[in-house]
């Protein structure tokens, strides 16, 4: 999993019948320390995750494990939003 | 043409094997997440920093599931991809990143 932030949203009329209802949102992977790295991703939203945070990024066919997501041609689910994250560097 | 093919052949085993992960790492964090997607609740998620063989940090670090009770400082091997959700309800936990064993200490591994 990786973490990222969310920068903003997609919109589909036209797409696969079994992605009607799913938020899909583009997210810019991020460092732990909370800096930008590059590149984007086009990620289906599971748990409402709103413009600017945090979020968690499964990515591949694990994506479709994510409840809501049997049989839903995705390889990137967002699958939480992050509170805090500590890291201790030694 | 006969090399470059060779070297693209050399470079593909490589880019598959870089692929297959299931490598060593050192538990750097932790990560909190309350709203997450319920297939994951009552999940442990650590964050894992990559190890070569030197056991030196190599790539970015990356969030993943704890499987087996890993704590911040000890010394891991992790597994990616489908598999990953294998050692839970396989198909219900949506993770591509797991912890699957903790090193017993450094000394045992040997290079």
């Amino acid at each position: 999993m990786i973490i990222a932030r969310i920068l903003g949203t997609v919109v589909s009329t036209q797409k696969d019948e079994r992605l009607t209802g799913k938020k899909l949102l583009i997210v810019r992977p991020i460092n732990v320390d909370g800096s930008d790295t590059t590149g984007y991703v086009v990620a289906v939203d599971t748990v409402g995750a709103g413009f600017h945070e945090r979020v968690l990024v499964v990515a591949g066919s694990s994506a479709r494990l994510a409840q809501g997501m049997k049989d839903v041609p995705v390889d990137a689910a967002i699958v939480g939003v992050i509170d805090t994250v500590n890291v201790v560097q030694n | 043409m006969f090399l470059l093919m060779q070297r693209s052949s050399a470079s593909s085993t490589l880019l598959t094997w870089s692929r297959i992960k299931m490598q060593l790492a050192r538990v750097i964090g932790t990560v909190v997440a309350t709203v997450k997607n319920d297939s994951l609740d009552g999940r442990k998620l650590l964050i894992v920093q990559t190890l070569d063989r030197n056991l030196e940090p190599s790539g970015k670090p990356m969030v993943a599931v704890d499987a087996i009770g890993a704590g911040v400082g000890e010394l891991v091997f992790w597994c990616r991809g489908k598999e990953a959700s294998f050692p839970f309800k396989r198909e219900d936990t949506p993770t591509d990143c797991t912890i699957i064993g903790i090193v017993d200490s450094e000394q045992h591994v040997t290079r």
